[in-house]
């Protein structure tokens, strides 16, 4: 796209964004007397950090810095959405990546103005009244409501291995259910995105992506957790768009999962310039040196944990020297081969088949402009984007 | 449904009037979902007409087989596999994988490691306790509604009662959170998350202003668990789900190195533990306080079997909690723990072999043939409906049943903080004894309900006492020392066997590995919730849970808030709870590693 192009779309998107809030800004209130700006202005937030938390809010999704108003109208409708997040197979790391959703501390506060229907942890209903509070949102917000679920789903004949609630219902058909009436799907997670490690080989449960069991599109948002930002950032898009946003060819938003983790890794000048650790606690550790030789996974990885990191942007996984295991690609806890070595250097299915770890030690050494070469190659398939779905 | 049933004068009734269109004799009540816990839980009473829980029984409602999918994995796959067990016990998993492969391989972790190990070890309790305690458990205690009828000048002077330095009741905190959930409550749309809830309930028992205090900490804990989370990523990378420890020790070394980022550590540390000192210990102790004649806490729990593994290592050799074991209430007595009378079976739990087997020898595939069975349950509306229940003479849950030579076993905080009270832990004591003079309780008052929730916020308060004795010793350590992994490597004509043991925030954890022909062969992780929460064994011997629900009395069976009560004080991790054992071989005692050295740790 070319800089007259660019500027073109644009203008178009700002159209769309503009006649999309207004529409929204029709919307019956969820609550009468309250709004997000008002809700604001009592956390004795002034409207100088609203619109710092906007401009920062519009930047993340890679818009530029004329929507930052637009941005803000969009986060004032927010308190009309109402969301039901459900939990399948899983281990509660998404919600807990949620929960540390603060950075500005608004954010947050956004989060408690949308109106969570049904969440389980959070939420302090349980049992029949809990399930009364499900039923309820579905028929009362039909059409209107965000879907968000974490965690894969056994599906077809092993959906017994999740039931919830006193009726024994499965799992699977929860999510079909609530995903009937949903304005917007959204897969919280590589397990919901991708089925995830319990869909790992062999996958004992059948686990299966949302996309997989209900017929309607979603939007995935992997990550083993995905970062906080990327929840909300997704929320925050579907507001602007009101339809589903530019995806990759793994239906994940491309204004977060666009660009490898190499590709602005801090440590990036040390992969150029051939400076590597050879091994965890040696001189080269010490000084930062590019970490694809003890496994990282970062050439081969869509997302922008090297751009928002984590926990209000104390560290990531590159930051602490471990490098990237590739969580927010599918399949990665098969495909990735071992989290400690190369890629290249490894055949995919290291310890299966009866390989063992070491089946294919000769081949350590293969050179790197190999192994980087097949990431580029990567990189411009995965990168052919999906247009924006009506 | 009994619909003839419907208008049966005969029977008396001193309940609320719902229950007068419930039919006489015993009835079943069905909880699930049981909300504020990590994974999928139900839980099952059998009610007489007197309200009091003649039977109880505990299921888990999902199953994802993760031992299964680490067969066959490389070692160094697998400990950031088995993290994915729990994200909100999230690294306890993924440090006693990687224990066990290091256990197994014969590798000795340099100190500094070690070290840093256990720093992420204390932001996760740190975290873990008063996110259970506030966001979990606290909704049980805290009547929000009630807060709105409080004054908040006399609930600020209040707060001094039970903490020195109060945090969040100035007046003004006060009124800016009346005023936030007022908003709510005024509007029944706008409830949300608490919607549908047992608001007024008979056996709330704090007043408006206590309410009040301990809403305004409700709001504080979230604040707070995002600054302990970031004590994890410091050292971690992310939380959930850090990501800097391999077989070996630690990557985190210039994090380690970087002074700024180690004050930033301590710094944290002290804000936590401030949150702790002064807003967790005064409401436990104002809970105390106001929960100690309400039956439904206070009743004496019956499995007095108590289990705990070491916990934090402050210097070399020196944990803050202690292990141990103590039998029938016994604390004169500590025992050592045998892993190897540790067993585990399946009589009521869906998997296939029911016999009692040590985790390396058990071998089980799943089996829901037999799933819930038809019934009928006291509904929402206090009728009798239809529903799917536990059959109790069949399997019943995804979680199994671990024994100690035969014995239920309780773990957790209230484990751990008996278990190193009885050994006169220097640490522990006086924080114990504290407690009990603050609130004027026995010691038994410790083997209840609220005495499990009290030993987790003192778990907590030890941590945050205690817990920087590591961070010093490890600034003292890198003086001299800057090693944080060591070297080793896998030898695919060996078989290799380990362990990883320990407490954590749910009480003991142990992870059993098997490598062969340089890959997982077998694994299994035995887990503190597995220990509770698990089902009546073959000898029809049930476990904490069940047990602890018998003899409950329920004032409302439509309203079942003292169940969750008990279930959470627990802090159920049933997602941990539920894992299938596949592993043959022999007695871990039976098999000697000898340290392989020569390698590199990113082999």
């Amino acid at each position: 796209m070319d800089f007259k192009e660019k500027e073109t779309t644009y203008d178009s998107l700002y159209a769309s964004f503009e006649e999309r809030i207004k529409k929204l800004q029709k919307l019956p209130r969820l609550k009468e007397d309250t709004s997000i700006e008002q809700v604001i202005k009592e956390h004795g937030f002034s409207r100088r950090d609203f619109m710092k938390w906007a401009s920062a809010a519009t930047a993340m999704l890679a818009l530029p810095a004329n929507f930052t108003p637009l941005m803000a109208e969009a986060i004032k409708v927010a308190d009309r959405l109402p969301i039901i997040w459900l939990h399948m197979a899983e281990c509660t790391g998404c919600t807990e990546a949620l929960l540390r959703s603060a950075n500005p501390s608004i954010d947050s506060l956004i989060f408690d103005y949308i109106s969570l229907e049904y969440q389980e942890t959070i939420m302090t209903a349980v049992g029949w009244q809990a399930e009364q509070n499900l039923e309820h949102a579905i028929e009362k917000y039909k059409g209107r409501y965000i879907l968000m679920v974490e965690g894969g789903i056994p599906a077809g004949d092993s959906s017994h291995y999740l039931t919830i609630g006193g009726h024994g219902k499965h799992g699977e058909q929860i999510s079909i259910d609530a995903s009937e009436h949903a304005a917007a799907i959204f897969a919280i997670g590589t397990c919901s995105s991708f089925g995830g490690v319990q869909a790992a080989a062999p996958n004992p449960t059948n686990a299966q992506a949302l996309s997989k069991v209900v017929d309607k599109p979603v939007i995935n948002v992997p990550g083993c957790p995905p970062g906080e930002k990327n929840i909300v950032g997704t929320l925050m898009h579907y507001l602007l768009y009101g339809t589903l946003p530019a995806l990759d060819v793994f239906n994940r938003p491309k204004w977060a999962y666009r660009l490898r983790i190499h590709d602005l890794c801090e440590r990036r000048g040390h992969f150029d310039a051939g400076e590597f650790v050879e091994h965890f606690g040696d001189e080269g550790a010490k000084d930062g040196y590019c970490l694809y030789k003890v496994g990282c996974k970062g050439p081969y990885t869509f997302n922008n944990c090297s751009k928002q990191k984590f926990n209000q942007g104390t560290s990531w996984p590159i930051q602490v020297g471990f490098g990237c295991m590739g969580c927010s690609e599918p399949d990665f806890w098969d495909t990735m081969g071992t989290v400690n070595e190369p890629l290249r250097d490894r055949l995919y299915h290291t310890a299966f088949g009866g390989l063992g770890a070491d089946a294919t030690a000769d081949r350590i050494g293969i050179g790197l402009l190999t192994a980087t070469a097949v990431g580029i190659a990567a990189h411009a398939a995965i990168a052919a984007v999906k247009p924006p779905k009506k | 449904m009994n619909e003839d049933n419907t208008i049966t004068e005969e029977v008396s009734h001193t309940e609320n009037t719902p229950e007068e269109t419930l039919p006489s004799g015993p009835k079943r009540v069905v909880v699930d979902p049981i909300t504020r816990i990590e994974g999928h839980l139900r839980a099952e009473v059998i009610v007489g007409d007197d309200g009091i829980v003649q039977d109880a029984f505990v299921s888990s409602t999902l199953f994802r087989g993760l031992e299964i999918i680490a067969k066959g994995r490389d070692p160094r796959n697998v400990p950031l596999l088995m993290q994915r067990i729990c994200g909100v016990c999230t690294y306890s998993h993924y440090l006693k994988s990687t224990m066990s492969m290091e256990d197994a391989l014969g590798i000795t972790i340099p100190y500094n490691a070690a070290l840093v190990r256990s720093l992420m070890d204390t932001a996760l309790f740190l975290h873990d306790h008063p996110v259970h305690f506030y966001q979990l458990h606290g909704l049980d205690w805290v009547d929000i509604t009630s807060a709105l009828k409080a004054d908040p000048a006399k609930a600020s002077k209040l707060a001094f009662k039970y903490a020195d330095n109060p945090v969040g009741t100035g007046e003004n905190d006060l009124i800016k959170v009346q005023e936030t959930v007022k908003k709510f409550a005024e509007h029944p749309q706008g409830l949300g998350p608490f919607a549908n809830a047992y608001w007024g309930h008979s056996t709330y028992r704090f007043t408006p202003e206590q309410n009040l205090i301990a809403l305004s900490h409700y709001l504080k804990a979230l604040e707070m668990q995002r600054l302990v989370a970031q004590m994890m990523a410091i050292f971690g990378g992310k939380q959930p789900h850090p990501q800097s420890l391999v077989i070996g020790g630690v990557t985190c070394i210039m994090d380690m190195l970087d002074p700024a980022r180690m004050a930033e550590f301590m710094v944290k540390f002290k804000e936590m533990a401030n949150f702790i000192n002064n807003a967790y210990y005064a409401d436990v102790v104002m809970a105390a306080e106001m929960y100690q004649h309400e039956p439904s806490v206070m009743q004496p729990i019956s499995v007095k079997n108590f289990m705990a593994g070491d916990g934090i290592l402050v210097g070399r050799n020196d944990y803050i909690l202690s292990k141990g074991m103590i039998l029938d209430g016994d604390i004169s007595n500590v025992l050592d723990i045998d892993e190897d009378l540790i067993t585990e079976e399946a009589t009521h739990s869906w998997y296939q072999t029911d016999e009692a087997l040590h985790p390396y020898d058990a071998n089980s595939e799943p089996d829901h043939s037999k799933g819930y069975v038809d019934g009928e349950s006291v509904g929402p509306d206090g009728k009798m409906i239809h529903s799917k229940n536990i059959d109790p003479n069949g399997k019943y849950s995804w979680i199994k049943s671990p024994r100690y030579d035969g014995k239920p076993m309780e773990v957790g905080p209230l484990a751990s903080i008996l278990i190193s009270y009885a050994k006169g832990n220097k640490r522990v004591v006086p924080i114990v004894d504290e407690f009990l003079h603050k609130t004027g309780l026995p010691l038994s008052a410790l083997f209840t309900t609220l005495g499990r929730t009290a030993a987790r916020m003192l778990q907590a308060k030890v941590i945050a006492n205690h817990g920087l004795e590591a961070f010093y010793s490890l600034v003292e350590n890198l003086k001299t020392d800057e090693e944080s992994c060591a070297i080793y490597t896998i030898d695919n004509d060996k078989e290799y066997k380990g362990r990883g043991i320990g407490e954590v925030p749910r009480g003991m954890l142990t992870h059993w590995t098997r490598i062969k022909d340089g890959v997982v062969s077998n694994y299994q992780a035995t887990v503190p919730s597995t220990w509770n929460a698990g089902p009546i064994d073959a000898n029809g011997v049930k476990g904490p849970y069940e047990t602890n629900l018998i003899g409950l009395k329920i004032a409302d069976l439509s309203q079942p808030l003292e169940i969750i009560r008990i279930v959470h004080s627990f802090d159920p991790c049933i997602a941990c709870a539920v894992q299938v054992m596949d592993v043959r071989g022999n007695k871990i005692s039976e098999y000697k590693v000898d340290p392989l050295y020569g390698g590199v740790c990113s082999v």
